[in-house]
Protein backbone atom coordinates (compact mmCIF):
# COMPACT_ATOMS: atom_id res chain seq x y z
CA UNK A 1 0.00 0.00 0.00
CA UNK A 2 2.72 2.66 1.19
CA UNK A 3 4.78 1.72 -2.07
CA UNK A 4 1.72 2.72 -4.51
CA UNK A 5 0.74 5.73 -2.48
CA UNK A 6 4.36 6.45 -2.90
CA UNK A 7 4.71 5.75 -6.66
CA UNK A 8 1.49 7.59 -7.33
CA UNK A 9 2.12 10.63 -5.38
CA UNK A 10 5.93 10.69 -6.91
CA UNK A 11 3.46 10.79 -10.45
CA UNK A 12 1.19 13.30 -9.31
CA UNK A 13 3.98 15.32 -8.47
CA UNK A 14 6.09 15.04 -11.54
CA UNK A 15 3.02 15.93 -13.67
CA UNK A 16 2.48 18.73 -11.49
CA UNK A 17 6.47 20.23 -12.56
CA UNK A 18 6.14 19.04 -16.17
CA UNK A 19 3.01 21.13 -16.60
CA UNK A 20 4.44 24.96 -15.35
CA UNK A 21 0.57 26.40 -16.93
CA UNK A 22 -0.63 24.61 -13.93
CA UNK A 23 1.61 25.67 -10.89
CA UNK A 24 2.32 28.98 -12.34
CA UNK A 25 -0.83 30.41 -10.88
CA UNK A 26 -0.40 28.60 -7.05
CA UNK A 27 2.91 30.77 -6.99
CA UNK A 28 2.12 33.69 -9.46
CA UNK A 29 -1.01 34.83 -8.91
CA UNK A 30 -0.65 35.03 -5.19
CA UNK A 31 2.80 36.82 -5.54
CA UNK A 32 1.56 39.54 -7.83
CA UNK A 33 -1.63 39.69 -4.76
CA UNK A 34 0.87 40.06 -2.10
CA UNK A 35 3.06 42.60 -4.13
CA UNK A 36 -0.57 44.34 -5.00
CA UNK A 37 -1.49 44.48 -1.38
CA UNK A 38 1.68 45.43 0.27
CA UNK A 39 1.82 47.90 -2.30
CA UNK A 40 -1.31 49.86 -2.49
CA UNK A 41 -2.66 49.14 1.57
CA UNK A 42 0.89 49.25 3.43
CA UNK A 43 -1.08 51.80 5.16
CA UNK A 44 -3.33 49.82 6.68
CA UNK A 45 -0.99 48.96 9.57
CA UNK A 46 -1.91 52.84 11.01
CA UNK A 47 -5.76 51.95 11.66
CA UNK A 48 -6.58 51.64 14.83
CA UNK A 49 -7.22 47.75 15.91
CA UNK A 50 -4.26 46.89 13.28
CA UNK A 51 -2.07 44.62 15.56
CA UNK A 52 1.67 45.33 15.78
CA UNK A 53 4.14 44.42 13.08
CA UNK A 54 6.77 45.36 11.44
CA UNK A 55 5.41 46.10 7.78
CA UNK A 56 2.51 44.82 6.12
CA UNK A 57 4.44 42.35 4.48
CA UNK A 58 4.79 40.41 7.35
CA UNK A 59 0.88 40.41 7.73
CA UNK A 60 0.27 39.37 4.05
CA UNK A 61 2.72 36.99 4.26
CA UNK A 62 0.13 34.07 5.29
CA UNK A 63 -2.85 35.40 3.18
CA UNK A 64 -0.26 34.53 0.37
CA UNK A 65 0.16 31.21 1.52
CA UNK A 66 -3.30 30.23 2.65
CA UNK A 67 -4.09 32.12 -1.07
CA UNK A 68 -1.84 29.70 -2.48
CA UNK A 69 -3.10 26.21 -0.78
CA UNK A 70 -6.39 26.97 -2.05
CA UNK A 71 -5.19 27.38 -5.31
CA UNK A 72 -3.20 23.56 -4.52
CA UNK A 73 -6.43 22.46 -4.33
CA UNK A 74 -8.04 23.55 -7.00
CA UNK A 75 -5.22 22.43 -9.24
CA UNK A 76 -5.37 18.85 -7.48
CA UNK A 77 -8.98 18.26 -8.52
CA UNK A 78 -8.17 19.95 -12.35
CA UNK A 79 -5.10 17.05 -12.38
CA UNK A 80 -7.70 14.50 -11.59
CA UNK A 81 -10.03 15.36 -13.53
CA UNK A 82 -7.70 15.58 -16.16
CA UNK A 83 -6.93 11.87 -15.50
CA UNK A 84 -10.57 10.84 -15.82
CA UNK A 85 -11.19 12.28 -18.77
CA UNK A 86 -8.41 11.12 -20.39
CA UNK A 87 -9.13 7.56 -19.06
CA UNK A 88 -6.17 6.97 -17.34
CA UNK A 89 -7.99 6.52 -13.90
CA UNK A 90 -10.27 4.29 -15.10
CA UNK A 91 -7.09 1.59 -15.98
CA UNK A 92 -5.70 2.68 -12.25
CA UNK A 93 -8.84 1.49 -10.61
CA UNK A 94 -8.80 -1.95 -12.78
CA UNK A 95 -5.45 -2.17 -11.64
CA UNK A 96 -4.90 -4.61 -8.78
CA UNK A 97 -4.00 -1.69 -6.19
CA UNK A 98 -5.40 -0.99 -2.66
CA UNK A 99 -8.05 1.90 -4.36
CA UNK A 100 -8.11 4.41 -1.58
CA UNK A 101 -4.02 4.40 -2.67
CA UNK A 102 -5.34 6.61 -5.13
CA UNK A 103 -6.84 9.35 -2.81
CA UNK A 104 -3.75 9.43 -0.36
CA UNK A 105 -1.33 9.41 -3.15
CA UNK A 106 -2.94 12.86 -4.07
CA UNK A 107 -3.14 13.70 -0.69
CA UNK A 108 0.31 12.74 -0.18
CA UNK A 109 1.91 14.78 -3.83
CA UNK A 110 -0.89 17.59 -2.34
CA UNK A 111 0.94 17.85 0.75
CA UNK A 112 4.57 17.90 -0.95
CA UNK A 113 3.45 20.42 -3.06
CA UNK A 114 2.08 22.53 -0.22
CA UNK A 115 5.66 22.45 1.35
CA UNK A 116 7.04 23.29 -1.67
CA UNK A 117 4.56 26.61 -1.28
CA UNK A 118 5.10 27.46 2.07
CA UNK A 119 9.29 27.07 1.58
CA UNK A 120 8.52 29.65 -1.54
CA UNK A 121 6.85 32.16 0.12
CA UNK A 122 9.13 32.04 3.18
CA UNK A 123 11.72 32.52 0.93
CA UNK A 124 10.32 35.74 -0.83
CA UNK A 125 8.98 37.33 2.18
CA UNK A 126 12.81 37.41 3.70
CA UNK A 127 14.23 38.64 -0.01
CA UNK A 128 11.62 41.43 0.53
CA UNK A 129 12.30 42.75 4.04
CA UNK A 130 9.39 40.29 6.10
CA UNK A 131 11.34 38.54 9.08
CA UNK A 132 10.07 35.02 10.99
CA UNK A 133 10.35 36.53 14.23
CA UNK A 134 9.49 32.76 16.07
CA UNK A 135 12.68 31.34 14.31
CA UNK A 136 13.16 28.03 13.07
CA UNK A 137 10.32 26.77 15.10
CA UNK A 138 8.33 29.23 13.78
CA UNK A 139 8.83 28.11 9.87
CA UNK A 140 8.27 24.62 11.38
CA UNK A 141 5.33 25.48 12.76
CA UNK A 142 4.32 26.72 9.99
CA UNK A 143 5.55 24.10 7.34
CA UNK A 144 2.88 22.09 9.58
CA UNK A 145 0.05 23.83 9.46
CA UNK A 146 0.23 24.57 5.34
CA UNK A 147 1.11 21.42 4.48
CA UNK A 148 -1.78 19.39 6.95
CA UNK A 149 -4.11 22.36 5.35
CA UNK A 150 -2.25 21.70 1.56
CA UNK A 151 -3.68 17.99 1.76
CA UNK A 152 -7.26 19.20 2.87
CA UNK A 153 -7.63 21.64 0.38
CA UNK A 154 -6.30 18.34 -2.14
CA UNK A 155 -8.73 16.38 -0.47
CA UNK A 156 -11.59 18.78 -1.17
CA UNK A 157 -10.13 19.52 -4.87
CA UNK A 158 -9.97 15.69 -5.41
CA UNK A 159 -13.91 15.14 -4.32
CA UNK A 160 -15.14 17.61 -6.67
CA UNK A 161 -13.29 16.01 -9.33
CA UNK A 162 -14.44 12.93 -8.41
CA UNK A 163 -18.01 14.12 -7.96
CA UNK A 164 -17.63 16.63 -11.63
CA UNK A 165 -15.90 14.41 -13.78
CA UNK A 166 -14.55 17.58 -16.02
CA UNK A 167 -11.42 19.70 -15.79
CA UNK A 168 -13.65 22.78 -17.20
CA UNK A 169 -16.25 22.78 -13.82
CA UNK A 170 -13.59 21.92 -11.27
CA UNK A 171 -11.79 24.73 -12.55
CA UNK A 172 -15.29 26.83 -12.66
CA UNK A 173 -14.89 27.18 -8.79
CA UNK A 174 -11.90 29.32 -9.11
CA UNK A 175 -14.11 32.52 -8.08
CA UNK A 176 -15.38 30.85 -5.24
CA UNK A 177 -11.72 30.14 -3.66
CA UNK A 178 -11.94 33.99 -3.23
CA UNK A 179 -15.22 34.18 -1.70
CA UNK A 180 -14.01 31.58 1.11
CA UNK A 181 -10.55 33.78 1.02
CA UNK A 182 -12.80 37.17 1.49
CA UNK A 183 -14.77 36.19 4.58
CA UNK A 184 -12.03 35.01 6.56
CA UNK A 185 -9.16 36.79 8.47
CA UNK A 186 -6.59 36.10 5.85
CA UNK A 187 -6.39 39.95 4.47
CA UNK A 188 -7.09 41.64 7.28
CA UNK A 189 -7.65 41.32 11.04
CA UNK A 190 -10.81 40.18 11.89
CA UNK A 191 -11.91 43.36 13.84
CA UNK A 192 -11.04 45.10 10.97
CA UNK A 193 -13.91 42.77 8.62
CA UNK A 194 -16.50 44.67 7.43
CA UNK A 195 -19.98 42.82 8.90
CA UNK A 196 -21.23 40.39 7.56
CA UNK A 197 -17.69 39.02 6.97
CA UNK A 198 -15.87 39.63 10.40
CA UNK A 199 -19.24 37.13 11.70
CA UNK A 200 -18.36 34.76 9.22
CA UNK A 201 -14.68 34.97 9.29
CA UNK A 202 -15.40 33.61 12.89
CA UNK A 203 -16.60 30.53 12.40
CA UNK A 204 -14.31 29.73 8.64
CA UNK A 205 -11.55 26.85 9.20
CA UNK A 206 -9.78 28.96 7.37
CA UNK A 207 -9.10 32.39 9.69
CA UNK A 208 -7.55 29.93 11.96
CA UNK A 209 -5.32 28.52 9.61
CA UNK A 210 -4.20 31.85 7.99
CA UNK A 211 -3.84 33.14 11.33
CA UNK A 212 -2.12 30.19 12.51
CA UNK A 213 0.76 30.80 10.01
CA UNK A 214 0.63 34.50 10.69
CA UNK A 215 1.16 34.16 14.42
CA UNK A 216 4.70 32.75 14.11
CA UNK A 217 5.99 35.90 11.55
CA UNK A 218 4.27 38.68 13.33
CA UNK A 219 5.58 37.37 17.08
CA UNK A 220 7.06 34.41 18.83
CA UNK A 221 5.27 30.85 18.73
CA UNK A 222 2.58 31.10 20.92
CA UNK A 223 0.39 27.97 22.15
CA UNK A 224 -3.03 29.21 21.03
CA UNK A 225 -2.58 29.91 17.26
CA UNK A 226 -0.71 27.35 16.50
CA UNK A 227 -3.05 24.80 18.14
CA UNK A 228 -6.17 26.52 16.63
CA UNK A 229 -3.95 26.67 13.39
CA UNK A 230 -3.40 23.36 13.48
CA UNK A 231 -6.84 21.95 14.79
CA UNK A 232 -8.17 23.78 11.51
CA UNK A 233 -6.40 21.97 9.20
CA UNK A 234 -6.27 18.99 10.93
CA UNK A 235 -10.19 19.48 10.46
CA UNK A 236 -10.31 20.23 6.67
CA UNK A 237 -7.59 17.40 6.09
CA UNK A 238 -10.01 14.99 7.79
CA UNK A 239 -13.45 15.98 6.41
CA UNK A 240 -11.83 16.30 2.65
CA UNK A 241 -10.06 12.98 2.87
CA UNK A 242 -13.66 11.56 4.46
CA UNK A 243 -15.73 13.36 1.49
CA UNK A 244 -12.67 12.38 -1.26
CA UNK A 245 -12.84 8.95 -0.36
CA UNK A 246 -16.68 8.77 -0.05
CA UNK A 247 -16.71 10.34 -3.72
CA UNK A 248 -14.44 7.62 -4.73
CA UNK A 249 -16.70 4.81 -3.58
CA UNK A 250 -19.61 6.56 -5.09
CA UNK A 251 -17.28 6.66 -8.29
CA UNK A 252 -16.50 3.32 -8.31
CA UNK A 253 -20.79 2.34 -7.51
CA UNK A 254 -21.04 3.83 -10.77
CA UNK A 255 -18.31 2.36 -13.26
CA UNK B 1 -23.59 46.48 -46.08
CA UNK B 2 -19.94 46.12 -47.29
CA UNK B 3 -18.55 42.43 -47.42
CA UNK B 4 -15.82 43.43 -44.63
CA UNK B 5 -18.62 44.52 -42.10
CA UNK B 6 -20.25 41.67 -42.47
CA UNK B 7 -17.42 39.53 -41.90
CA UNK B 8 -16.81 41.50 -38.80
CA UNK B 9 -21.08 41.70 -37.35
CA UNK B 10 -20.64 37.59 -38.32
CA UNK B 11 -17.83 37.10 -35.95
CA UNK B 12 -19.11 39.34 -33.57
CA UNK B 13 -22.55 37.61 -33.45
CA UNK B 14 -20.78 34.20 -33.56
CA UNK B 15 -19.19 35.55 -30.32
CA UNK B 16 -22.22 36.59 -28.45
CA UNK B 17 -23.64 33.45 -29.22
CA UNK B 18 -21.59 31.26 -26.70
CA UNK B 19 -22.96 33.47 -23.91
CA UNK B 20 -26.52 31.98 -25.33
CA UNK B 21 -25.24 28.29 -26.01
CA UNK B 22 -23.33 28.01 -23.50
CA UNK B 23 -24.06 30.09 -20.60
CA UNK B 24 -22.32 28.33 -17.84
CA UNK B 25 -18.85 29.56 -19.45
CA UNK B 26 -19.98 33.17 -18.47
CA UNK B 27 -20.18 32.80 -15.32
CA UNK B 28 -17.04 32.78 -13.98
CA UNK B 29 -16.16 35.91 -15.84
CA UNK B 30 -19.56 37.63 -14.32
CA UNK B 31 -18.99 36.79 -11.28
CA UNK B 32 -15.34 36.78 -10.33
CA UNK B 33 -14.86 40.34 -10.92
CA UNK B 34 -18.17 41.04 -8.49
CA UNK B 35 -17.00 38.88 -6.09
CA UNK B 36 -13.41 40.66 -6.23
CA UNK B 37 -15.00 43.97 -5.77
CA UNK B 38 -17.78 43.08 -2.92
CA UNK B 39 -14.90 40.60 -1.18
CA UNK B 40 -12.12 43.54 -1.51
CA UNK B 41 -14.16 46.28 0.04
CA UNK B 42 -15.28 43.90 3.08
CA UNK B 43 -11.92 42.86 3.95
CA UNK B 44 -10.25 46.24 3.57
CA UNK B 45 -12.90 48.70 3.51
CA UNK B 46 -11.54 50.88 6.62
CA UNK B 47 -8.44 51.98 4.45
CA UNK B 48 -10.93 54.21 3.38
CA UNK B 49 -10.69 56.05 6.68
CA UNK B 50 -6.88 56.84 6.23
CA UNK B 51 -5.71 60.56 5.65
CA UNK B 52 -5.56 61.40 2.11
CA UNK B 53 -7.93 58.98 0.77
CA UNK B 54 -10.13 60.24 -2.40
CA UNK B 55 -13.31 58.45 -1.61
CA UNK B 56 -15.22 57.93 2.08
CA UNK B 57 -16.32 54.85 0.86
CA UNK B 58 -13.60 51.89 -0.51
CA UNK B 59 -16.18 49.89 -2.76
CA UNK B 60 -16.97 53.15 -4.33
CA UNK B 61 -13.25 53.41 -4.95
CA UNK B 62 -12.83 50.45 -6.71
CA UNK B 63 -15.96 49.59 -8.73
CA UNK B 64 -14.41 50.73 -11.49
CA UNK B 65 -11.48 48.29 -10.93
CA UNK B 66 -14.19 45.68 -10.69
CA UNK B 67 -15.02 47.09 -14.14
CA UNK B 68 -11.72 46.73 -16.02
CA UNK B 69 -11.43 43.52 -14.30
CA UNK B 70 -14.79 42.31 -15.42
CA UNK B 71 -13.39 43.94 -19.14
CA UNK B 72 -10.13 42.01 -18.61
CA UNK B 73 -11.12 38.83 -18.41
CA UNK B 74 -13.56 39.03 -21.15
CA UNK B 75 -10.59 39.77 -23.57
CA UNK B 76 -8.65 37.41 -22.12
CA UNK B 77 -11.69 34.79 -22.63
CA UNK B 78 -11.97 35.98 -26.67
CA UNK B 79 -8.31 34.85 -26.55
CA UNK B 80 -8.81 31.43 -25.05
CA UNK B 81 -11.96 31.11 -27.46
CA UNK B 82 -9.37 31.99 -30.53
CA UNK B 83 -6.55 29.47 -29.22
CA UNK B 84 -9.38 26.85 -28.67
CA UNK B 85 -10.55 27.46 -32.30
CA UNK B 86 -6.90 27.25 -33.59
CA UNK B 87 -6.59 23.83 -31.62
CA UNK B 88 -9.69 22.80 -33.33
CA UNK B 89 -8.56 23.84 -36.75
CA UNK B 90 -11.51 25.93 -37.21
CA UNK B 91 -9.56 28.93 -37.08
CA UNK B 92 -7.78 27.41 -40.39
CA UNK B 93 -10.58 26.94 -42.18
CA UNK B 94 -11.58 30.86 -41.53
CA UNK B 95 -8.19 31.81 -42.56
CA UNK B 96 -9.37 30.13 -45.85
CA UNK B 97 -12.15 32.06 -46.60
CA UNK B 98 -11.86 35.02 -49.06
CA UNK B 99 -11.92 37.64 -46.31
CA UNK B 100 -9.07 40.49 -45.06
CA UNK B 101 -7.48 38.95 -42.24
CA UNK B 102 -7.79 43.03 -40.46
CA UNK B 103 -11.68 42.40 -40.80
CA UNK B 104 -11.10 38.57 -39.28
CA UNK B 105 -8.93 40.45 -36.18
CA UNK B 106 -11.88 43.31 -36.23
CA UNK B 107 -14.47 40.80 -35.73
CA UNK B 108 -12.83 38.76 -32.78
CA UNK B 109 -11.44 42.08 -30.87
CA UNK B 110 -14.83 43.91 -31.42
CA UNK B 111 -16.68 41.43 -29.70
CA UNK B 112 -14.76 40.84 -26.25
CA UNK B 113 -16.03 44.95 -26.49
CA UNK B 114 -19.46 44.27 -26.74
CA UNK B 115 -19.24 41.53 -23.76
CA UNK B 116 -17.57 43.06 -21.72
CA UNK B 117 -20.98 44.55 -20.68
CA UNK B 118 -22.48 41.28 -19.18
CA UNK B 119 -20.08 41.44 -16.25
CA UNK B 120 -19.97 45.26 -16.36
CA UNK B 121 -23.74 45.70 -16.03
CA UNK B 122 -24.09 42.70 -13.48
CA UNK B 123 -21.25 44.44 -11.46
CA UNK B 124 -22.74 48.09 -11.45
CA UNK B 125 -25.82 46.35 -10.64
CA UNK B 126 -24.82 44.72 -7.45
CA UNK B 127 -22.95 48.01 -7.21
CA UNK B 128 -25.67 50.32 -7.04
CA UNK B 129 -27.66 47.91 -4.74
CA UNK B 130 -24.76 48.19 -2.12
CA UNK B 131 -25.39 51.53 -1.66
CA UNK B 132 -22.50 53.07 -4.38
CA UNK B 133 -23.47 56.68 -5.73
CA UNK B 134 -24.86 57.20 -9.41
CA UNK B 135 -21.71 58.28 -10.86
CA UNK B 136 -23.96 60.21 -13.45
CA UNK B 137 -25.34 60.06 -17.30
CA UNK B 138 -21.79 61.95 -17.87
CA UNK B 139 -19.91 59.39 -16.03
CA UNK B 140 -21.40 56.78 -17.32
CA UNK B 141 -21.17 57.56 -20.73
CA UNK B 142 -17.23 58.50 -20.78
CA UNK B 143 -17.29 54.73 -18.24
CA UNK B 144 -18.13 52.63 -20.82
CA UNK B 145 -16.62 53.36 -23.94
CA UNK B 146 -13.67 53.56 -21.76
CA UNK B 147 -14.95 49.67 -20.27
CA UNK B 148 -15.54 48.63 -23.64
CA UNK B 149 -12.14 49.53 -25.48
CA UNK B 150 -10.00 47.78 -22.34
CA UNK B 151 -12.09 44.80 -23.20
CA UNK B 152 -10.77 45.30 -26.63
CA UNK B 153 -7.37 45.73 -25.64
CA UNK B 154 -7.33 42.80 -23.42
CA UNK B 155 -8.57 40.93 -26.25
CA UNK B 156 -6.08 42.01 -28.84
CA UNK B 157 -3.18 40.72 -25.74
CA UNK B 158 -5.17 37.29 -25.84
CA UNK B 159 -5.32 36.96 -29.42
CA UNK B 160 -1.60 38.30 -29.97
CA UNK B 161 -0.58 35.05 -27.25
CA UNK B 162 -3.26 32.78 -28.95
CA UNK B 163 -1.42 33.37 -32.22
CA UNK B 164 2.05 33.06 -30.71
CA UNK B 165 0.80 29.50 -28.86
CA UNK B 166 -1.32 27.96 -30.51
CA UNK B 167 -2.97 26.43 -27.34
CA UNK B 168 -5.34 26.99 -24.62
CA UNK B 169 -2.47 26.40 -22.41
CA UNK B 170 -1.53 30.29 -22.58
CA UNK B 171 -4.32 31.34 -20.93
CA UNK B 172 -2.51 31.81 -17.51
CA UNK B 173 -0.81 34.19 -19.24
CA UNK B 174 -3.42 36.12 -20.56
CA UNK B 175 -5.19 36.74 -16.99
CA UNK B 176 -1.38 37.33 -15.83
CA UNK B 177 -1.89 41.11 -18.38
CA UNK B 178 -5.04 41.77 -17.13
CA UNK B 179 -3.86 41.40 -13.83
CA UNK B 180 -0.71 43.32 -13.81
CA UNK B 181 -2.02 46.35 -16.22
CA UNK B 182 -4.77 46.61 -13.74
CA UNK B 183 -3.97 46.15 -10.24
CA UNK B 184 -0.38 48.06 -10.84
CA UNK B 185 -1.92 50.87 -10.48
CA UNK B 186 -4.18 53.18 -8.04
CA UNK B 187 -6.38 50.10 -7.97
CA UNK B 188 -6.49 49.82 -4.46
CA UNK B 189 -5.44 53.52 -3.27
CA UNK B 190 -4.47 56.89 -4.33
CA UNK B 191 -0.96 57.51 -6.04
CA UNK B 192 -0.27 59.19 -2.72
CA UNK B 193 -1.04 56.80 -0.28
CA UNK B 194 0.75 53.78 -2.70
CA UNK B 195 4.40 52.44 -1.15
CA UNK B 196 6.83 54.37 -3.65
CA UNK B 197 7.51 51.11 -5.74
CA UNK B 198 4.20 51.10 -6.95
CA UNK B 199 3.54 55.16 -7.25
CA UNK B 200 6.50 54.57 -9.51
CA UNK B 201 4.56 51.75 -10.94
CA UNK B 202 1.49 53.45 -11.50
CA UNK B 203 2.91 56.60 -12.90
CA UNK B 204 4.29 54.94 -15.63
CA UNK B 205 1.36 52.09 -16.27
CA UNK B 206 -1.14 54.30 -18.84
CA UNK B 207 -3.67 51.93 -17.38
CA UNK B 208 -4.07 54.43 -14.39
CA UNK B 209 -5.14 57.17 -16.95
CA UNK B 210 -7.95 54.44 -18.07
CA UNK B 211 -8.94 53.96 -14.33
CA UNK B 212 -8.71 57.39 -13.17
CA UNK B 213 -10.90 58.23 -16.27
CA UNK B 214 -13.54 56.10 -14.85
CA UNK B 215 -13.20 56.08 -11.56
CA UNK B 216 -13.70 60.22 -11.41
CA UNK B 217 -17.79 60.03 -11.99
CA UNK B 218 -17.97 57.55 -9.07
CA UNK B 219 -15.52 59.91 -6.80
CA UNK B 220 -16.01 63.48 -7.92
CA UNK B 221 -17.04 65.30 -11.17
CA UNK B 222 -16.08 64.31 -14.56
CA UNK B 223 -13.90 66.85 -15.86
CA UNK B 224 -12.26 66.92 -19.38
CA UNK B 225 -8.48 66.78 -17.42
CA UNK B 226 -8.97 63.32 -16.02
CA UNK B 227 -10.82 62.33 -19.67
CA UNK B 228 -8.58 63.00 -22.34
CA UNK B 229 -5.96 61.38 -21.04
CA UNK B 230 -7.92 58.47 -20.19
CA UNK B 231 -8.83 57.78 -24.12
CA UNK B 232 -5.53 58.96 -25.25
CA UNK B 233 -3.63 56.15 -23.39
CA UNK B 234 -6.47 53.83 -23.98
CA UNK B 235 -6.18 54.90 -28.40
CA UNK B 236 -2.40 54.70 -28.15
CA UNK B 237 -2.36 50.77 -25.76
CA UNK B 238 -5.14 50.37 -28.96
CA UNK B 239 -2.87 51.22 -31.77
CA UNK B 240 0.41 49.68 -30.18
CA UNK B 241 -1.30 46.15 -28.74
CA UNK B 242 -3.69 46.04 -32.25
CA UNK B 243 -0.86 46.85 -34.07
CA UNK B 244 1.51 43.61 -32.73
CA UNK B 245 -2.20 41.23 -33.31
CA UNK B 246 -2.23 42.45 -36.93
CA UNK B 247 1.81 41.35 -37.38
CA UNK B 248 0.77 37.85 -35.79
CA UNK B 249 -1.75 37.33 -37.61
CA UNK B 250 0.16 38.44 -40.97
CA UNK B 251 2.81 35.74 -39.88
CA UNK B 252 0.39 33.11 -39.15
CA UNK B 253 0.44 30.06 -41.23
CA UNK B 254 3.34 31.62 -42.98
Amino acid sequence: MTRVVVALARRALVNAFRRPQFLAPLLIFPTLFLAVNTGGLNRTTDLPGFPEVDGFLDFQLAAAMTQSLLLGGVTAGIALALEIEGGFFDRLVASPIPRVAIVLGRLVAAGVLAAVQIVYFTVLGLAFGASIHGGVPGFLAILAIGMLAGMGFGAIGTTLALRARSASTVQGIFPLVFVILFVSSAFSPRDLLSSPADTIAKYNPLSYIADGMRDPVISSVSAAPLLEGLAAAGLVAAGGLAMSVAALRGRLRDA
Amino acid sequence: MNADLLVVRALVLRALNEITRVPGAAIPGVLAPTIFMVGLASVFGKAADLPGFTSDDFLTFIVPVGLLQGAGFTGAATGVNLARDIEQGWFDRLLLCPAPRAALLTGIIASAGLRAMLPATFLFAVAMALGVDFPGLIGLLVAVPLVMGFACLMACWGVILALRFRSQQAAPLMQMGNFVAVLFSTSYAPKELLAGWLEVFATLNPVTLVLEGIRQGFVGDVTWGDTWPAFLALALLLAAFGGLAVRGLRRYGV
